[in-house]
């Protein structure tokens, strides 16, 4: 509160003066103050707290002189007795205890301070309530010494064993119940009966209903008739107006709404990026260093986690006097959170040039190597060091032979041997250039059938060379456990370069032994020879009988699959157990070395001699000039394929045999490769021989690249993946020859499909397919024409010289006789007209 | 009759319409020019619907009564306008 300098002089609590910083408490007498607002009433500085100085019990009140106006005001009053003591008396601080050499005493008994625990334990004891009673028997003396004998007898069996005092009523003490509280409940009177029409005359009647029409001449009276006349004349009016309505504009169409497919309405930070941006580009010195990626796939689970398989840039293979150069061939795991660094090695027996994480368990990875070898990879030992490469990778890796604990700190970055690798006889002869699961959905027999596949996951692997064979393998045990020659060879070639760490037996039943099911050949449509393919597809197949079994099965194939079921324990099941499947489409696409496309089914059939031999395929065309390098199904639409090569690339649509329904036109630098965007059906990328991408989107311009990113990299780009993260991050991951990873993030723009882009991609597509059929109708029909002509003017040839020879003699013949009427006529006019009869002869 | 021809013609000459049906008191078609079996189902069908649309209008408001009831289906549009107990049926295709 303010005190005024005349109150101040009053009370004699001046500021810095009576009361100053060091002594700033003053005690003032109630009564004075009380004296005080009596006389000055309203003006008095006392009379907000008037009441409360009234109510104040003790004679003087503390003034209290706020130098630090803490309270806002210059001074404050205190308003109990207790605040009061405690300021003035502040409890004296605690005087810290001298830490001397205590000796530690024993702790004396003190007084037991009673906290009401006595009464529970007084409640709880057992106490005597009175005197224990006792009886003193004694018997004559004659009898002592003699045994006693002691009964039990019950109180009734005597009359007056007891003294019973009966209950009776006393009617002092009745009580009339006045209110009773009852409850009724309303019970519906239920009453079932049954009646039962006993069907005495059996009778078939039947009831059918047309409607009704007007007769001719019903109809013409209506039509004459007034009442229509006005109806005629008032409705159109208002019908023309709404029909003009629906032609001006629909009413459902938001456009609003349509037109915010540009820019996301939350994002208006202006930098919207049209182009790819880079995210992390990936090298690493050690493994990375002379060497070309050859392919890369994105871990199927983990975030951030790419895969890349390293070859070597040269292309003939060194004889084994440089073998202190071959380095041994990898494959390395890269993270986003790590980029320098690889996350996790497989060691190859080859180079891989193809490899793929199987669908169903992302542990088990498989890979085709240069020799033409199948190779399997586990990884499940090391899955968690990859997902916990958020952090620094301190965690001791599994498998260091070395146990220096000083070493943790130098991340020493696991590498897994791989698990199987197949027999060297029945492999591919040259490398493998493409391997490709399985889906989980179904599987093949030996004979290429497909069936269904009752644990629902992955377990064949399909690979393909340039030895002009496609093979299928099974990674399961087969039934028949032969013991193969390739035993011996176990002891041969241990790579002595990486130590030997633990292999995961998961394939040890495979391991030098695993043959393929079958093999399926290409041989060449019209000539002999076959085909060497590079790069295959075939159409993914999403299960749809999964209906149809009852839901017992459902169930346990629902359980089944979340357990990823051990491959080791797996073991291939007779071809008659199971159901084949009709529906699955067993024709694949494959690009050939020569650059053509081929279309062929993958079942083998019997020929005449009873053995099974693969067909012919169905067609096969060549459109690209130079090596196939990529065959991909479009991941929107199940029977759009694009295919690279050369130096152009191709759209096909499955069923039309007779060619591509787009061709691109040639471009300068040979294409390398070629993937579909994810999310939008219309876009796709293409990697080109100088480093550069070309995003192409069909629904934009047609003969050129919507967007050309010129020179990601100085060399010739060797792979490109998309992948989707996150729903707001698509990534493109880049690989080259210089063996560096580039990550792009593909903008918005780029990844958010337009409206019914779907509809409008199959339109499109639809359109090519009818031009092209079109296109081969016209060549036909130009064809045909074309024979025509030749045929008409071979034909005229020959006739032509006789025809003219006989034509100029009948002109000839012709022009003489008219000249002759016409000297005969002119004679005759002049009267020289002799009877020349005998001129006649020439 | 020639008035009812030309307001007819007129009618389907209109852009997009795909059929138009004139229907009497009793739901019966009089003059159509989809085929027999269409024009009957449509007619049976749109004249309960009608009733039912226009009793509701009227219970609302008296005063108020139907003038155009517009079916907006996924493939195109039929209106229906009932006047003095015959009813116009006029299928439309919405240019999109």
């Amino acid at each position: 509160m303010v005190l005024t300098s005349v109150t101040q002089k009053l009370f004699g609590c001046c500021a810095d003066e009576d009361v100053t910083g060091e002594s700033p408490y003053k005690l003032l007498k109630k009564d004075d103050i009380i004296q005080d607002i009596k006389t000055r009433a309203a003006v008095s500085d006392f009379s907000p707290v008037k009441q409360i100085v009234l109510d104040y019990p003790e004679e003087e009140i503390l003034l209290v002189y706020d130098r630090d106006f803490t309270y806002d005001q210059c001074f404050y009053l205190v308003l109990t007795p207790e605040a009061k003591d405690r300021i003035l008396n502040p409890p004296k601080p605690e005087t810290p205890g001298v830490l001397e050499n205590e000796v530690i005493k024993t702790p004396e008994p003190k007084e037991w301070i009673s906290l009401g625990s006595e009464l529970e334990i007084d409640e709880e004891s057992v106490k005597e309530t009175r005197e224990k009673l006792w009886y003193k028997f004694s018997r004559v003396r004659r009898k002592f010494g003699v045994p006693a004998c002691f009964s039990d007898r019950n109180t009734a069996d005597a009359k007056d064993g007891y003294l019973e005092c009966a209950s009776y009523q006393d009617s002092r003490f009745s009580i009339k119940q006045m209110q009773r509280d009852c409850g009724t409940q309303a019970v519906p009177r239920l009453q079932s009966s049954s009646a039962q029409t006993q069907w005495k005359f059996q009778r078939n009647i039947f009831t059918q209903y047309k409607p009704r029409e007007l007769s001719e001449e019903e109809a013409e009276n209506i039509l004459q008739a007034d009442s229509l006349r006005n109806f005629c004349n008032s409705v159109p009016h208002r019908v023309l107006q709404a029909l003009q309505q629906e032609e001006i504009m629909n009413v459902f169409f938001d456009d609003l709404k349509a037109l915010g497919t540009g820019a996301e309405a939350g994002d208006w930070s202006g930098k919207v990026s049209e182009g790819l941006m880079l995210y992390q580009a990936f090298t690493d010195q050690k493994y990375a260093k002379d060497k070309k990626i050859s392919s890369i796939s994105w871990h199927p689970t983990i975030y951030g986690v790419i895969a890349v398989a390293l070859i070597e840039k040269k292309e003939e293979r060194f004889s084994e006097s440089t073998a202190s150069e071959v380095r041994p061939s990898l494959i390395v795991f890269y993270s986003f959170s790590d980029p320098s660094n690889p996350q996790l090695l497989l060691e190859c027996p080859d180079d891989i040039f193809a490899f793929e994480f199987c669908p169903s368990d992302p542990n088990i990875i498989v890979g085709g190597c240069m020799n033409g070898q199948v190779v399997l990879w586990d990884i499940s030992a090391h899955v968690t060091h990859l997902q916990g490469t958020q952090s620094s990778g301190k965690k001791a890796s599994v498998n260091t032979d070395t146990f220096d604990l000083d070493d943790n700190k130098e991340n020493k970055t696991p590498v897994v041997r791989y698990c199987a690798v197949s027999a060297l006889e029945s492999s591919h002869k040259a490398r493998i250039t493409d391997v490709q699961w399985l889906p989980p959905t179904f599987e093949v027999t030996r004979t290429g059938l497909p069936v269904e596949n009752k644990h629902n996951i992955s377990v064949q692997v399909v690979t393909c060379s340039p030895d002009c064979a496609i093979m299928f393998w099974d990674v399961r045990m087969p039934k028949l456990l032969s013991q193969s020659v390739s035993d011996k060879k176990q002891n041969v070639d241990q790579k002595t370069q990486m130590s030997s760490y633990s292999v995961p037996d998961t394939f040890k039943h495979l391991d030098r032994t695993w043959k393929p099911l079958f093999r399926v050949s290409l041989p060449r449509i019209s000539t002999s020879g076959e085909y060497a393919p590079l790069k295959f597809n075939f159409e993914p197949y999403t299960c749809s009988s999964n209906k149809d079994r009852d839901t017992e099965e459902a169930d346990e194939n629902d359980d089944s699959s979340k357990i990823i079921p051990d491959y080791s324990q797996l073991r291939v099941p007779s071809a008659k157990t199971l159901t084949a499947l009709e529906d699955v489409n067993t024709k694949l696409y494959f690009g050939t070395e020569d650059g053509e496309i081929g279309y062929t089914d993958w079942k083998l059939g019997k020929d005449d001699s009873g053995r099974l031999h693969s067909a012919k395929p169905l067609s096969c065309i060549g459109i690209h000039h130079w090596l196939v390098n990529t065959v991909q199904r479009s991941p929107f639409l199940k029977d759009i394929i694009l295919t690279t090569g050369g130096w152009n690339f191709a759209i096909w649509k499955e069923g039309i045999m007779d060619g591509p329904i787009i061709l691109s036109p040639s471009s300068e630098q040979v294409c390398t490769v070629g993937c579909w965007s994810l999310s939008r059906p219309a876009v796709f990328f293409i990697g080109k021989d100088d480093g550069s991408i070309e995003v192409w989107n069909l629904l934009e311009k047609t003969s050129e690249p919507a967007q050309v990113h010129a020179h990601i990299t100085n060399a010739k780009i060797t792979s490109i993946t998309p992948w989707i993260a996150a729903p707001k991050q698509h990534f493109l991951a880049v690989t080259d020859e210089l063996g560096m990873v580039r990550v792009f993030e593909i903008p918005k723009t780029l990844y958010i499909p337009s409206r019914s882009e779907g509809l409008s991609v199959k339109k499109y597509f639809e359109l090519e397919e009818e031009r092209l059929k079109d296109y081969l109708k016209k060549e036909e029909l130009w064809a045909k024409e074309k024979k025509e002509t030749e045929e008409l003017k071979k034909k005229m040839e020959p006739d032509k010289p006789v025809k003219s020879l006989k034509e100029n003699d009948d002109v000839n013949m012709k022009e003489h006789s008219d000249y002759l009427t016409l000297e005969e006529s002119i004679l005759k006019g002049m009267g020289l007209w002799t009877a020349t009869a005998d001129t006649q002869d020439t | 009759m020639a008035e009812v021809e030309e307001t007819l013609k007129r009618i389907e000459a209109h852009k997009g319409v795909i059929g138009t049906i004139v229907v009497n008191a009793e739901g019966i078609p009089i003059r159509t020019n989809l085929d027999n079996s269409t024009a009957v189902q449509y007619a049976g069908l749109l004249r309960h619907l009608t009733m039912l649309a226009r009793s509701t209008v009227r219970d609302i408001d008296p005063q108020n009564d139907l003038i155009v009831l517009r079916i907006r289906t996924k493939k195109y549009e039929i209106m229906v306008t009932p006047e003095n107990g015959f009813l116009l049926i006029v299928i439309q295709n919405p240019c999109e």
